[in-house]
């Protein structure tokens, strides 16, 4: 297969590049807002931890019986870094390997991480969000506290919010540029084939 | 190339945050001229007294309405050194309790006292939660007039309220606790529901006097009480208490009582409770409290211990005590100014139930029983519902009325005050409140004539409404205009302590009834002086009593010496002054209680045992005049066994 532009080579290595820092910051977050708390309530979800006001959101949140987060509920923290350590290297890989079967794939690994992420966390908020604990306090018929996968919805008298954080802003960034270089590159096959 | 590089990320980043325009909160701004509806002109008085519990402070706060201006702390179960309240040796009796002197509790509930379900305002009622105790307050002078300990109670959480005409104070408690003899009280936890019993006392208010009476406890089962409120006008005779735990769990509450789906408003026939004392039906049975009373006459408080109550058992004396059935751990129970309607306010349910008088009388004549706890009988809720109030909010508490035909409800977990109309059960309106909101307050919404102008909702989470102080932030409270369609807020004002329940009357009732100052004459003080020519000091054994006076701007004596490290010196000091607005203060150094605040006319005891040989000074603590700061005078005190003689002055100019 074809060589892929010098510009491309040194974006395929930025974006591994800036997908380290996935090691270093938070990459999602997911903040409440009630009358009771007006600061909100944050908690930020790192590749292999949680931070930020957990316990009270476990505290607000077990009056209506939803279980308690904690990072056993998240299987994902174990493996999650040996994934993106394989992406990453293989990002590098790919820069050197130069092809466009390299940057296909590196695009693709990158898209399906991010896809996989988003299917996982709807998975995880849905069963948050339905699976109550039957002895709860307060139970409201036909209520379910299923947080939004992004953006904001009311929950009762909170509202919440989920969206990325530094580290999902920037995949995010490395996502569209690898998307970018993916387009110039098919662009510039059809070119040559339209020139063959 | 590098450009589009830019667009492309650029627009990547543009659409995740388009995704999200955070709703607008619930911070919207004050309408129209609110400020103006609060204003009251330097030298205009409010409109309403609002009395306001203290909560954990143990006192009561007296508010104007509706500028929310505090004019007073009130000491009722604490000590309070601003005026020597608990420090005094007159008024230490106060706080006296079985269990000793006890000068904290954490005051919750306020009651005014009605006459034909209207506000008479003659006094003030509190409850003491933590050892249990109703306190009353005479409204002319905005003391505390009377203490009374409940026995075998644990958190007088359920009063004090009221009948319509004070014929009683109720006491429930809430918590249940094994009563009798000490071999009774002596029992494992997990006999609970065998063992326990949930009190309820009926505190009678002599009409004349308000003293009080504890007349009979009824032993109810072992849930937990909450709220009461008596009936009124058609439903007079009857009490409707709210109940949580009816599931009798005796630990991990949070879980174990909140598993059924209704638990119980308690409705008693004190009538009939009353017509089965008179057959002789009550028993005595023995039981300890203190009963503290405080005299005008002597200036002085006096604690009796008692060791008997008259008992009423529910389960053998039939028709005092029916349960309606009510979604879910109802919190307030509250009676329409009808007294046809009974508001519970299950603080986990989705729905308000609104109870039916007429419909209770008729299904207990039906005998519409579904059940029955111990042999007292359980109506049916179809029966005796008037109907259900549909999807008014979160967290319903407490309900007051407008004497239009609204009732207004508090809602905790919503935080919003929500308007409703009682006959249709239409929800009219709602208002966010900021923060949490507990209860809420109309001049006059408990009883037969609210008068619908204002609305106080008093917040229990209150963050950010004012500058912060620390990690203990000032508790709130709301004032609402009621008196339109649209609920509208008008003032934030902070409150001292944390507020509960709050009651307020126009202050046209009381004002001009204020005790001014004490009349000599009429002061019987065993140590009143009735003039300064009396003014002396005494000895007996290691007491000094210093009978001392005080008028603008000195004491008599002034000079005090013979005094000896180690006596017990009694300061009776009577304040000569006969105007309004004239106290004294009394205070000396290292004395390890507090100064004295004495009224016009009214005597006082400090009780100071010095520690070490010196001069002492001593002082007035209330500016009284413009000489106030050479209102002083020592105080000798000699080594212990010295031969210094007793000997006093007020000197001649010099
Ligand atoms: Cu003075």
């Amino acid at each position: 297969m074809k060589n892929i532009s010098s510009v491309n080579r040194i974006l395929i290595a930025i974006c591994a590049a800036l997908m380290i820092s996935a090691y270093f910051t938070p990459l999602w977050q997911i903040s409440l807002w009630a009358p009771q708390y007006p600061e909100g309530l944050n908690m930020k979800i790192w590749i292999d931890r949680l931070s930020g006001d957990v316990d009270i959101i476990n505290g607000v949140n077990h009056y209506i019986g939803m279980k308690h987060i904690g990072v056993e509920m998240f299987p994902e923290f174990t493996y999650l870094i040996y994934i993106f350590g394989f992406i990453i290297g293989f990002g590098f890989l790919a820069a050197i390997i130069g092809k466009r079967w390299s940057l296909y794939a590196f695009f693709a690994m990158i898209a399906l991480l991010g896809i996989g992420v988003l299917v996982d966390m709807y998975l995880w908020g849905y069963d948050y969000g339905h699976n109550l604990d039957p002895t709860a306090a307060i139970k409201v018929p036909g209520m379910a506290y299923q947080p939004p996968l992004v953006g904001y919805k009311e929950l009762l008298n909170f509202l919440a919010y989920s969206g990325p954080d530094t580290g999902g802003w920037i995949l995010a960034v490395a996502g569209s540029v690898m998307l970018y270089a993916v387009i110039t590159e098919i662009l510039k096959s059809k070119k040559e084939k339209v020139l063959a | 190339m590098k450009t589009k590089l830019w667009l492309l990320a650029g627009a990547a980043v543009a659409m995740a945050l388009a995704h999200g325009c955070k709703p607008k909160g619930a911070q919207s701004a004050l309408s129209g001229d609110a400020a103006s509806k609060v204003y009251i002109a330097p030298g205009q008085h409010d409109e309403f007294y609002n009395i306001i519990s203290g909560g954990f402070n143990g006192q009561m706060s007296v508010v104007g309405l509706p500028s929310g201006r505090v004019f007073k702390i009130l000491p009722v179960f604490s000590v309070h050194p601003e005026n020597g309240w608990g420090f005094s040796e007159e008024s230490k009796p106060m706080l006296n309790t079985s269990h000793g002197f006890v000068p904290w509790d954490d005051l919750h509930h306020i009651a005014i006292s009605t006459t034909n379900a209207e506000h008479d305002a003659r006094w003030a009622f509190g409850n003491a939660n933590n050892t249990p105790r109703i306190a009353r307050v005479d409204l002319t002078t905005f003391k505390t007039v009377e203490i009374i300990e409940i026995p075998n109670s644990g958190g007088n959480h359920s009063s004090p309220f009221i009948t319509e005409n004070t014929e009683y104070v109720v006491a429930g408690t809430r918590f249940s606790v094994p009563t009798g003899d000490e071999a009774n009280r002596d029992v494992p936890i997990d006999t609970y529901k065998e063992n326990f019993r949930g009190t309820i006392s009926f505190i009678s208010v002599d009409k004349d006097h308000g003293d009080m009476e504890i007349a009979f406890q009824l032993e109810a089962p072992p849930f937990n009480f909450d709220l009461a409120r008596a009936g009124k006008k058609k439903s007079h005779g009857w009490f409707f208490f709210s109940t949580y735990n009816t599931e009798m769990a005796h630990t991990l509450l949070e879980v174990n009582a909140s598993q059924k789906d209704k638990d119980f408003i308690m409705a008693v026939n004190w009538k009939k409770a009353e017509e089965y004392i008179k057959q002789g039906k009550g028993k005595k049975v023995k039981a300890k409290y203190a009963h503290n009373k405080w005299s005008e006459d002597t200036h002085m408080a006096t604690s009796v211990i008692k060791d008997e109550v008259l008992s009423l058992d529910p389960r053998e004396l039939k028709d005092i005590i029916y349960f309606i059935p009510c979604p879910k751990s109802p919190h307030g129970t509250d009676t329409d100014p009808t007294g046809e309607y009974i508001v519970g306010s299950g603080k986990l349910a989705a729905i308000i139930p609104v109870f039916s008088f007429t419909k209770m009388l008729k299904a207990i004549e039906n005998q519409d029983f579904e059940g029955s706890v111990d042999g007292m009988p359980v109506l049916r809720y179809e029966s005796v519902l008037h109907g259900e109030v549909e999807k008014p909010g979160l967290g319903p508490l407490h309900t007051e009325f407008d004497g239009r035909g609204n009732a207004y409800t508090s809602f905790f977990v919503s935080s919003e005050v929500v308007k409703w109309n009682i006959e249709t059960l239409q929800v009219l309106d709602r208002v966010p409140t900021y923060y949490s909101v507990g209860h809420l307050m109309i001049p006059g919404g408990p009883t037969g004539k609210p008068h619908g102008k204002y609305l106080v909702a008093y917040n229990k989470i209150t963050k950010d409404r004012y500058l912060p102080t620390g990690p203990e932030l000032a508790h709130s409270a709301q004032l609402y205009d009621i008196s339109g369609d649209k609920m509208q807020l008008l003032l934030d004002f902070p409150t001292i302590g944390e507020p509960h329940y709050a009651e307020a009357f126009p202050a046209s009732l009381i004002k001009d009834k204020q005790v001014k100052f004490y009349p000599l004459e009429k002061n019987n003080h065993p140590r009143v002086l009735k003039g300064i020519n009396d003014a002396r000091v005494e000895r007996e054994g290691n007491k000094v009593h210093v009978y001392m006076t005080t008028i603008r701007s000195n004491f008599r004596p002034d000079n005090i010496e013979g005094i000896r490290v180690g006596d017990e010196v009694y300061f009776h000091v009577t304040n000569l002054e006969q105007d309004w607005d004239v106290p004294h203060g009394f205070a000396v150094k290292g004395a390890n209680t507090a100064e004295l605040l004495v009224m016009p006319g009214e005597t006082s005891t400090l009780k100071w045992v010095p520690d070490r040989v010196g001069v002492f000074p001593f002082y007035c603590t209330d500016f009284c005049s413009a000489l106030h700061q050479e209102m002083q005078g020592y105080i000798r005190v000699s080594p212990a066994g010295s031969n210094v003689p007793l000997k006093y002055s007020t000197g001649v100019a010099e």
